[in-house]
């Protein structure tokens, strides 16, 4: 085991214990997924009615939804207990030890995906509790989860860098706000097709669109290789991008 | 302590918490925003929902968002004079006046005009906004003024709701934990879709929520035009439940001062 990965454990496993910890701090991005896919399949249930909807059942268009933003949510609490270390001091402590730098990127993404899967189990039983049946059956689990993993990674990154520029609770408003409007940007309520005006405009362009599609393609038409390709290219530039964002933040950090 | 004393103690609390909320653009800004770019949201991916069965007939999804919007906005800006309050409690100031000769009751109610005035003030200035994007209130200016007052009634209930809550905790920390049960309260009813679309426990649950039938009396003044009914609705809901939730908040006052 290099260095590397023996230093980004440990960090993530830091990261995991503050979940018991500090439960307040984690448990936020937990239950607002499954409110949002319980509020949003019921209120808007009717909209299923609508031509050119791709499903009869609202929470089989919402559950993905919820993941979604759980799972960007999971990568921006990284977000969080990093500017709570950068105002502690511990930040520039652990800075100082010999441990390799990208072993600060490795293992809070790490425990970002520890938290998504923790966020994913949990919409993911509630969901079918409240009626969600993905059509490709355990499959639908495939791209679910490849769309929750990479927005946890385009959630740490962005956050990481953030934390990184602002030192302080400032970065950690400016994230939440950008996440959730990027992703309310999108089809996140209704497919492309039913939606009309600007945002049909915006949400085409969006790159979380095809993620969000990606996502949601097991409890839908059915996964296809077609829709997962694209998905997958529209989440990696973003998440390779939003990596390197908080590599040159991490690397300016303390200039 | 004579009544003009009082009442003078009153106006100057009012326009201390009124201040407050006008020299910190930051606090309150989200409440107007948020509100605002769901409604664009929802026009732009529910326009089409209007052909629905059971939707009530308007002349666009905007006309039907608004009263929602409304709403919303009002609900979010609650928590805003209440966590000052809780400041206050926290960082002794709450203290130095209950030792000061100031009333007691001006404390609180200078704090709720503050919430009641910032209400209307929100109520007033979304409808004025989306007017340009294509939103016509059927019932005048007569409806308009009854909208701006349900506003700051809606105010009046939440913020004392709000302040019950920050006198009881004396935590701002605590009131801001209180945000996602407004937002379960607003969600679980016809805010944001019509009551006639809803199904199962969800449509039972928005069928007995006071913030359903708010909400309807406004959307009537909006779409139908001036109605009694409408009036009643927009204004007697929220003043009952102001009724209710001041009784809350002073007696948490009450309870605080016992303990001070």
């Amino acid at each position: 085991m290099s260095a590397t990965t023996r230093a980004a454990g440990a960090l993530a496993v830091r990261n995991l214990r503050n979940i018991r910890r500090l439960p307040a701090a984690f448990f936020p991005a937990l239950l607002m997924p499954v409110f949002q896919m319980i509020a949003f399949s019921g209120t808007f249930f009717a909209v299923t009615r609508l031509p050119g909807f791709p499903t009869d059942r609202s929470v089989n268009w919402f559950l993905p939804l919820g993941v979604c933003m759980g799972s960007a949510f999971s990568g921006i609490g990284i977000g969080f207990s990093t500017i709570r270390d950068l105002e502690t001091g511990f930040y520039d402590r652990l800075r100082m030890t010999p441990s390799p730098r990208a072993a600060l990127l490795l293992g809070p993404l790490l425990s970002a995906w520890a938290r998504t899967l923790i966020v994913i189990t949990v919409v993911m039983v509630i969901g079918v509790a409240a009626g969600a049946r993905p059509t490709s059956g355990v499959w639908a689990m495939v791209p679910l989860v490849m769309a929750g993993l990479a927005l946890s990674t385009i959630g740490v990154g962005w956050a990481l860098a953030l934390a990184y520029r602002f030192r302080d609770m400032r970065g950690a408003a400016i994230m939440q706000l950008s996440v959730f409007l990027t992703l309310f940007l999108t089809s996140a309520q209704t497919p492309l097709d039913v939606m009309q005006g600007w945002l049909r405009q915006v949400a085409r362009v969006n790159p979380f669109t095809y993620v969000l599609d990606l996502a949601r393609q097991g409890f839908l038409e059915g996964v296809a290789w077609n829709t997962t390709l694209v998905g997958v290219g529209a989440a990696v530039p973003v998440a390779a991008l939003s990596l390197l964002y908080a590599w040159r933040g991490l690397s300016r950090l303390g200039v | 302590m004579t009544a003009a004393v009082t009442l003078h103690q009153v106006r100057a609390m009012s326009w201390r918490s009124m201040l407050a909320i006008i020299r910190q653009p930051t606090l309150v800004v989200p409440s107007l925003i948020f509100p605002l770019f769901f409604a664009a949201l929802g026009t732009s991916s529910f326009s089409r929902a209007i052909e629905l069965p059971g939707f009530p007939r308007v002349d666009s999804f905007l006309d039907f968002a608004l009263a929602g919007t409304i709403v919303q906005g009002v609900l979010f800006g609650s928590t805003v004079g209440a966590s000052a309050l809780a400041t206050d409690i926290q960082t002794g100031f709450f203290d130095r006046l209950l030792a000061s000769p100031v009333s007691r009751l001006s404390v609180l109610v200078g704090r709720l005009a503050g919430a009641s005035a910032f209400g209307a003030a929100q109520a007033a200035m979304f409808t004025l906004v989306l007017m340009p994007f294509g939103v016509t209130v059927r019932s005048g200016v007569a409806g308009f003024v009854v909208i701006v007052v349900s506003g700051g009634l809606v105010g009046l209930a939440f913020g004392a709701l709000m302040a019950a809550m920050a006198l009881r905790t004396g935590s701002a920390e605590a009131v801001q934990g209180a945000f996602p049960l407004l937002f379960i309260v607003l969600f679980f009813s016809s805010a944001f879709f019509p009551r006639q679309t809803m199904s199962g426990v969800y449509a039972r649950i928005a069928d007995v929520n006071p913030v359903s039938y708010l909400v309807e009396g406004i959307r009537a003044l909006v779409v139908d035009g001036f109605g009694v009914r409408a009036v009643v609705e927009a204004l007697a809901v929220p003043g009952a439940l102001a009724a209710a939730t001041l009784a809350l908040s002073l007696a948490a006052l009450n309870a605080r001062i016992r303990a001070s």
